[in-house]
């Protein structure tokens, strides 16, 4: 049965060859389709899941990080004063004009820390180092985004908010969502970059570390009954409410899974034509076997052996390929993530997309008539 | 020609055998009242006009179609009434198939296509490939085991069916002309494997054929004409020997009449 189910199928090498074809593209489209996805995800959320934070205090009504709204910095003692913060930092996140030293102009999304806080300090850092960012007008951007900031090396100069900036360092892979370019630099650098309205309101967000013998869900209890408008977000809370918002409020992500699952579709379609043109061009012989006494069974297990081997060496190819596109997007805007995780999920899903292919044909032999074989 | 083999040898009991094919509101009666018994030992040919349904009776002795009316005993089971599912099981234990067109599997060599028919029967590995060489060896094609079928002669490839309907040693052999398709010694060949296949391992061979040239092999011969068995005439007798069936007589137990003369 397995020397049948694979001479059957190799040998059209044509046709195998078309079949091989779809699979991988199938699988490409969707391996691309979901790394972008989680690619998309994954920046949405770079800067809570990188936080090192338990908690994120938010103001009222603050869904998602980028929009993140001035208070007051009272609110940051309050937090102080509560059972089991053992440590909050202000932190704040906002968009600012960068002036470009040829005179252009990006919209960029300024993060204040404070350096050696341990707290929403940028990482990856591959110039530089994060505590040069106390110097006056220091700020760290990512390599991704050197041209499109109009910076090449440390030391270069451009203005944020009609305030100076110097380049001190650099980070390497950190993206952002919108088209704004994430620029870290210290609290105090940002208060004047951002220049908040108010005096009275000069953070967006405050980062806590919990007290030992504390969970983070005590403490979170334990300000929300002393901190009044606002709400804590756990780290976890915070990251999923945020990619929530970007993949899901916005529709980015819907469009990409349904790119996904179109790719699944157009997958099983294409492996179900050519696994069922190859049935067809044997289906005498499987009704020569239906003749001998083979059971229908011992027909499904030939053709499912067929789809098995199209799903794993399609996977092999499609994984060769996916590896190439996914190490190209590195480099790129846009992230594609390939986690094992989504490996080992690809493979069963292109097993399960060639035995779905496979079901046509299946259908088609369990209603052959074995008295076909008398018919010349 | 060969003696007759006792009667206690019945392997395939047919009593008013019917097979009515339904298109629309139209009825097709492709085979009426056909009684008959099949014997270990002989081979016995089929023959008549096309459309006198020799190929409907021998789907309907082989398991693949089931009678309209009727009653069907293979070695002594009644299949009439088995369900659908079971029917495979009789044709892996009790039937051999051989072809007009071979059926063998393009792709696998002649020692594949006898093995995957010992698969079928459940039998794999060293087990499978022993018995097919065993029983290429016994068709004479010990030095083709590895050939694909397109590389065989039409005669080597029916050889090679042969074999294949052999691996589950079935008591019965059913042929649709297997010899249509080959050359007048490639034909000799298999019809004398066929009948040696009868004759000496005791299994009963059904050929449906229009070859006038094997009529001297058989040992009887039954005439079909539209959906009726006839006639039937025992080829070794005197010329004139004949037994004629009265059209419609279901009873007609020729083969206990036949056999009383021996």
């Amino acid at each position: 049965m397995t020397l049948l189910a694979r001479r059957n199928l190799f040998h059209d090498r044509i046709r195998f060859a078309v079949t091989l074809t779809g699979i991988v593209f199938a699988l490409v489209l969707i391996i691309i389709q979901f790394g972008l996805f989680l690619g998309f995800t994954t920046t949405t959320s770079n800067n809570i899941d990188h936080s090192k934070a338990d908690l994120w205090l938010v103001f009222h009504s603050v869904g998602y990080f980028d929009t993140g709204r001035m208070f007051s910095e009272r609110k940051y003692y309050e937090v102080l004063a509560t059972p089991g913060v053992e440590q909050a930092e202000k932190y704040i996140q906002n968009f600012a004009y960068w002036k470009k030293p040829d005179g252009g102009v990006e919209n960029v999304q300024v993060i204040g820390f404070r350096p050696g806080s341990g707290l929403g300090e940028p990482w990856n850092i591959s110039q530089g180092a994060v505590l040069e960012v106390k110097e006056e007008d220091g700020v760290l951007v990512d390599e991704l985004y050197k041209e499109k900031l109009g910076v090449s090396k440390i030391g270069d100069r451009a203005e944020i908010g009609n305030h100076r900036a110097r380049v001190v360092g650099f980070t390497q892979g950190i993206r952002s969502f919108t088209t704004s370019p994430f620029v870290y630099t210290s609290f105090k650098n940002s208060l004047n970059y951002t220049r908040p309205q108010s005096r009275e309101d000069q953070l967006t967000y405050i980062l806590i570390k919990t007290a030992p013998g504390f969970t983070p869900a005590e403490v979170q209890k334990n300000l929300r009954e002393r901190v009044s408008d606002v709400d804590i977000y756990t780290r976890d809370e915070f990251s999923r409410r945020t990619r929530f918002y970007w993949m899901f409020t916005t529709g980015a992500g819907l469009a990409v899974l349904t790119a996904a699952l179109m790719g699944l579709v157009v997958g099983i379609a294409v492996v179900a034509q050519t696994i069922y043109a190859a049935t067809m061009n044997h289906i005498r012989e499987y009704g020569t076997l239906k003749a001998m006494g083979a059971t229908n069974r011992y027909l499904y297990r030939v053709l499912i052996e067929q789809a098995v081997w199209s799903a794993v060496l399609g996977y092999g190819f499609a994984m060769i390929v996916a590896h190439f596109i996914v190490q190209g997007s590195e480099k790129g805007g846009a992230l594609i993530l390939m986690p094992l995780s989504m490996k080992i999920g690809m493979l069963f899903l292109a097993i399960f997309m060639c035995i779905a292919a496979a079901l046509v044909s299946i259908n088609k032999v369990t209603r052959i008539d074995p008295a076909m074989v008398f018919k010349g | 020609m060969t003696t007759l083999l006792p009667l206690s040898g019945t392997v395939i009991r047919a009593r008013g055998l019917s097979k009515v094919y339904c298109e629309g509101a139209t009825e097709l009666r492709a085979l009426s009242n056909v009684d008959m018994d099949i014997y270990a030992g002989q081979l016995t040919l089929m023959m008549g006009p096309s459309g006198s349904g020799k190929t409907t009776l021998l789907s309907i002795l082989g398991c693949i179609l089931r009678a309209s009316e009727g009653r069907l005993e293979l070695l002594g089971e009644d299949v009439t009434a088995l369900p659908e599912k079971e029917l495979p099981r009789i044709r892996r234990k009790a039937i051999g198939f051989v072809f007009q067109g071979f059926n063998l599997f393009p792709t696998l060599t002649a020692a594949e296509n006898v093995a995957l028919a010992m698969d079928v029967r459940g039998v794999r590995g060293d087990q499978a490939r022993k018995r097919a060489e065993e029983l290429l060896q016994e068709v004479g094609l010990q030095d083709r085991m590895h050939a694909f079928p397109a590389d065989l002669s039409g005669g080597q490839k029916q050889r090679v069916a042969i074999a294949r309907a052999l691996a589950g040693d079935p008591p019965i052999l059913l042929a649709d002309e297997p010899t249509a398709a080959l050359d007048s010694t490639s034909g000799r060949a298999v019809i004398e494997l066929l009948q040696r296949l009868a004759h000496h391992h005791r299994r009963a061979v059904v050929m449906v054929t229009h070859d006038p040239r094997v009529l001297a092999y058989g040992d009887r011969i039954l005439h079909l004409e539209d959906g009726r068995l006839v006639r039937e005439e025992a080829a070794h007798l005197p010329p004139g020997s004949t037994r004629h069936f009265r059209i419609g007589q279901g009873t007609a137990n020729f083969a206990e009449e036949f056999s009383a003369k021996f």
